[in-house]
């Protein structure tokens, strides 16, 4: 016992890696577990954020009878799933039905595992980061294909066919411009156009946390670097990212109007929530790729303009503000329910979601605490933004056709893409010498 | 810490992947097979994963797992399960069979039992599991280093003929 404990303290003792790099099984352990229950609640959240989002946008209410505006209606919908029967159709292939949605939810959870929350809050930091992510959130599509095919149904067919197609299209020209930003990891110089001088190119890196630090040793978060290169390779990778994830526009595999559900007509109950695990959570690991790699991943916005141990300690209130204001929307709206007795438990439990968003918002404010959430508190409010846009996309575009999709893919996406990895290897090459001659010009 | 290598993962990582062998080729259901030849490739990466070569681990998984696994399902999908049933699975080619078999056994068993003799004293690479990937970058196209440079643009050359050809004959009118 005495031993265990000493094995659980040696990681906090030099707490300077992450606990897969420092080999400690019990740490991974809470590690996985902990980014396991973060992650489901955050699906929860969305869940209920994009119902909510989306019906405001479209001048409706949304859910509004299950708690107070609707807060349990995500727990509600949960429980109707998991009640519901669970139907396999007679002429469907029932081994590789029942196995689709688990590769789904496998590949979709498994890229968590090099996720950097902060420079030691992932679970490991693999040399291969990058393309241990892309190349199991790939995998995912082999789930929906079977899926669709052990459905023995045409929806689904149509579905997983499109599915397939459109993912392995749009995966060239997320390599490409995930490509471009591993190039900028080489190098060494600071600033928006700074490359380092020749000979003091070193080799890139692959791995998650390597790719932030060497946004932070550069002094510029990947999408200002060599502007408008690196916005470019951005935008890119935020139009794949959606069609990766069969989000709308580009939601043809699963579109109503044409497919009823597509790749998962015919599942119902626990498998089809599954696919909806794993939707969302492919949709927030995509984001945190392009957190990672073009956003600065853990570090703060305005590490340049404002600096300093002053603005460090400003921004480092932010995690507790944020908590503050959700418990204050929470009091704003206890003061607007209606007076009305039958809404009593409903006023009584929204005050208290508000007392707990706040306490939870005072305990960001110590300071042990307040240091350590600080580099999880940016990478999750920078995944939140790019949630919310996919919710913003949803509300705001038609879906395409899917010839336009894989022109867009494949005529657009994929030659932008190859040019703009020849234009950033060309300007690391000559950006050395034009610098030299601009210094003895001026 | 404890290296990842011991023989438990080895054997159990081979044991997947002769099941998977084996039933890629006894399934009558083209996707069945497809599936199990995923299992197999898997395995594959995780044995990678063991000797210390993450990069090639991963290249498995994006290149054979997760493309052209996705490509074969895409062709299989289409095809009719219920005339495919029908078809006969093996062709009954015995004796070739069991004269091939007999052959790379004997090839196996003779490597196994004289490995020490028959390689070269083993080279010692100097990368450990965290530079793995920068060593192979270095040793491709480092300037100094660098001694793969020709064969590997080499191999991207055949890539594009291969690429060009698919497009010549998928096409009819260019």
């Amino acid at each position: 016992m005495h031993e265990f404990i000493q094995y659980i303290q040696s990681y906090l003792a030099n707490k300077d890696q992450t606990p897969g790099a420092a080999g400690n099984v019990f740490w991974a352990t809470v590690y996985v577990l902990l980014v396991f229950v973060g992650l489901s609640i955050a699906v929860i959240c969305m869940n209920w954020l994009e119902r909510k989002i989306l019906a405001h946008m479209q001048v409706r209410l949304g859910p509004m009878r299950v708690g107070p505006h609707g807060l349990l209606q995500p727990i509600a919908d949960a429980l109707k799933l998991l009640l519901k029967e669970d139907i396999i159709p007679a002429e469907a292939d029932a081994l590789v039905f029942w196995i689709a949605p688990f590769i789904v939810v496998l590949a979709a959870f498994t890229v968590f595992v090099v996720v950097p929350f902060g420079p030691t809050h992932a679970i490991t930091d693999m040399n291969i980061g990058i393309l241990f992510m892309l190349g199991v959130s790939s995998l995912s599509v082999l789930g929906i294909v079977t899926a669709g095919w052990a459905s023995n149904s045409h929806y689904p067919l149509i579905g997983a066919l499109r599915s397939s197609a459109q993912m392995v299209s749009y995966e060239v020209a997320m390599g490409l411009a995930v490509v471009s930003v591993i190039l900028l990891t080489s190098l060494h110089g600071a600033g928006l156009y700074g490359v380092g001088g020749v000979g003091t190119g070193d080799t890139g890196t692959l791995s998650m946390i390597g790719i932030v630090q060497a946004q932070q040793e550069q002094g510029v978060w990947f999408i200002f670097k060599f502007f408008p290169l690196g916005l470019i390779g951005f935008f890119i990778f935020a139009i794949a990212m959606v069609a990766e994830t069969n989000r709308a526009p580009f939601d043809l595999p699963e579109a109503e109007s044409e497919l009823t559900a597509g790749f998962h007509t015919e599942y119902s109950g626990f498998r089809w929530s599954l696919f909806f695990l794993a939707e969302y959570s492919a949709m927030i690991a995509v984001s945190s790729i392009a957190v990672t790699l073009w956003l600065g991943g853990w570090l703060r916005p305005f590490p340049n303009a404002l600096h300093g141990a002053t603005w460090d300690q400003i921004f480092s209130f932010f995690p507790g503000l944020t908590f503050l204001a959700l418990g204050a929307m929470c009091f704003f709206n206890v003061v607007r329910m209606p007076k009305n007795p039958l809404f009593k438990i409903q006023t009584i439990g929204l005050a208290g979601f508000g007392v707990v968003l706040a306490l939870i918002g005072l305990i960001l404010f110590i300071p042990g605490v307040r240091d350590r959430v600080g580099d999880i508190y940016w990478f999750t409010a920078k995944v939140a933004a790019f949630m919310y846009l996919y919710i913003w996309y949803r509300g705001t575009f038609p879906r395409y056709r899917f010839d336009q999709l894989m022109k867009v893919g494949w005529k657009v996406l994929l030659p932008t893409g190859l040019a703009l990895l020849i234009l950033t290897a060309a300007t690391a090459f000559v950006a050395p010498p034009i610098e030299e001659w601009l210094k003895r010009v001026l | 810490m404890n290296p990842v290598a011991t023989p438990f993962f080895f054997y159990m990582l081979s044991g997947i992947m002769l099941i998977g062998g084996i039933l890629v080729i006894t399934r009558k259901n083209a996707v069945h097979s497809a599936i199990a030849l995923i299992t197999t490739l898997l395995a594959q990466a995780a044995l990678y994963l063991m000797l210390y070569a993450p990069f090639v681990a991963g290249v498995q998984i994006i290149l054979y797992a997760g493309g052209i696994m996705v490509l074969f399902l895409f062709v299989i999908m289409l095809i009719s399960i219920e005339r495919s049933q029908k078809e006969r699975q093996f062709n009954h080619q015995w004796l070739v069979g069991i004269v091939a078999a007999a052959a790379l056994g004997t090839l196996f068993i003779s490597v196994y039992t004289k490995a020490k003799s028959l390689f070269p004293e083993p080279r010692t690479i100097s990368y450990p599991e965290a530079q793995n990937t920068q060593g192979i970058a270095s040793l491709l196209f480092d300037l100094h280093t660098g001694t793969y440079m020709f064969a590997f643009e080499i191999a991207s050359l055949l890539l594009l003929v291969a690429i060009i050809g698919a497009v010549v004959m998928a096409k009819k009118r260019i």
